[in-house]
């Protein structure tokens, strides 16, 4: 229940989400402040994240990687454009090549995250907006590409034990 | 447009076996490089071969397999074999927010549940126990 509306915008290219939470808004912005707690809800639990750099001021970045069942690494990193601790967050979300820079050829979204105090807890308002409509389709094919890898690694895990 | 059909057998063992050759096209680490290749546009088996340290005809089987489970669409131009991935526009779309949407519904149930740790941890609200408590002497 913690995911209160969800709003697709084709013609946009706009997923809005609202999720309230029983915390209030400055343990809620620590989830996104603090590296260590980042990396436990970034990334699947079959793909953890390790985040490397962590600087959340206008023009610094994330950058970080998530580590796949058979040891492959997926590199990832956010460019920060707005930071308004601790109720407002914009920054731009992209992919790594195997070199750990930010790889021009994957797709980016645009990340707007605001937390507001709702009912006695958080209220979490995130938009994400991709950045061209061939970057939305490049990332539903990686999406159900690695969607379906995903799913095949658990059935091999099932399998074995 | 051509299809390649493929001759189903009836009913649910129909389903099983567009299942079974789903499955056995992923599981597979060159197929699924095969299909990245492919999301960016159409390239001939040729190209494919060139990039893999294997066959013309060990990649032409990769991609016949990837075909059958209904992955790939293969056509013949001249002479090239040209492959490429191809739902349909807007469905791709559709399926990019779908995707986004459950990464971050997952995240947020994720973010969900180490709030709720977070606050046992620290016994935030924790209730006293009967019985245990001395007057006085918390602090």
């Amino acid at each position: 229940m913690t995911v209160t509306s969800v709003d697709k915008d084709v013609d946009h290219l706009t997923l809005t989400l609202v999720a309230d939470f029983t915390a209030p808004v400055e343990r809620v912005w620590q989830l996104w402040a603090d590296p260590r707690q980042l990396e436990r809800w970034w990334g699947p639990p079959s793909y953890p994240a390790t985040v490397e750099e962590h600087d959340l001021t206008p023009g610094g970045g994330v950058t970080y990687y998530m580590t796949g069942p058979e040891g492959e690494k997926y590199g990832g990193w956010w460019r920060i454009s707005s930071v308004t601790p601790p109720s407002a967050l914009e920054f731009t979300d992209g992919f790594s090549g195997e070199d750990g820079k930010p790889n021009p050829e994957m797709p980016t979204t645009s990340v707007r995250m605001t937390l507001t105090g709702h009912d006695g807890g958080t209220r979490m308002e995130l938009r994400s907006l991709f950045d061209t409509r061939e970057q939305m389709e490049q990332l539903a094919e990686m999406g159900m590409v690695e969607g379906m890898s995903l799913a095949v690694g658990q059935m091999d895990a099932l399998l074995a034990g | 447009m051509v299809v390649d059909g493929i001759a189903d057998e009836t009913g649910a063992s129909a389903a099983d076996g567009a299942v079974d050759r789903l499955f056995h096209a992923l599981a597979d680490t060159t197929r699924r490089d095969i299909l990245r290749r492919c999301v960016r546009g159409e390239l001939s088996v040729s190209r494919l071969a060139a990039a893999y340290p294997m066959s013309f005809a060990a990649v032409q089987k990769h991609v016949t397999v990837l075909e059958r489970a209904g992955l790939v669409t293969k056509e013949r131009r001249g002479r090239e074999q040209l492959v490429r991935t191809d739902p349909d526009a807007l469905d791709r779309a559709r399926q990019a927010l779908d995707e986004l949407e459950s990464a971050w519904r997952a995240r947020v149930d994720r973010m969900s549940a180490l709030l709720d740790d977070t606050g046992r941890d620290t016994g935030r609200g924790t209730p006293a126990r009967d019985g245990n408590t001395t007057e006085g002497t918390d602090g």
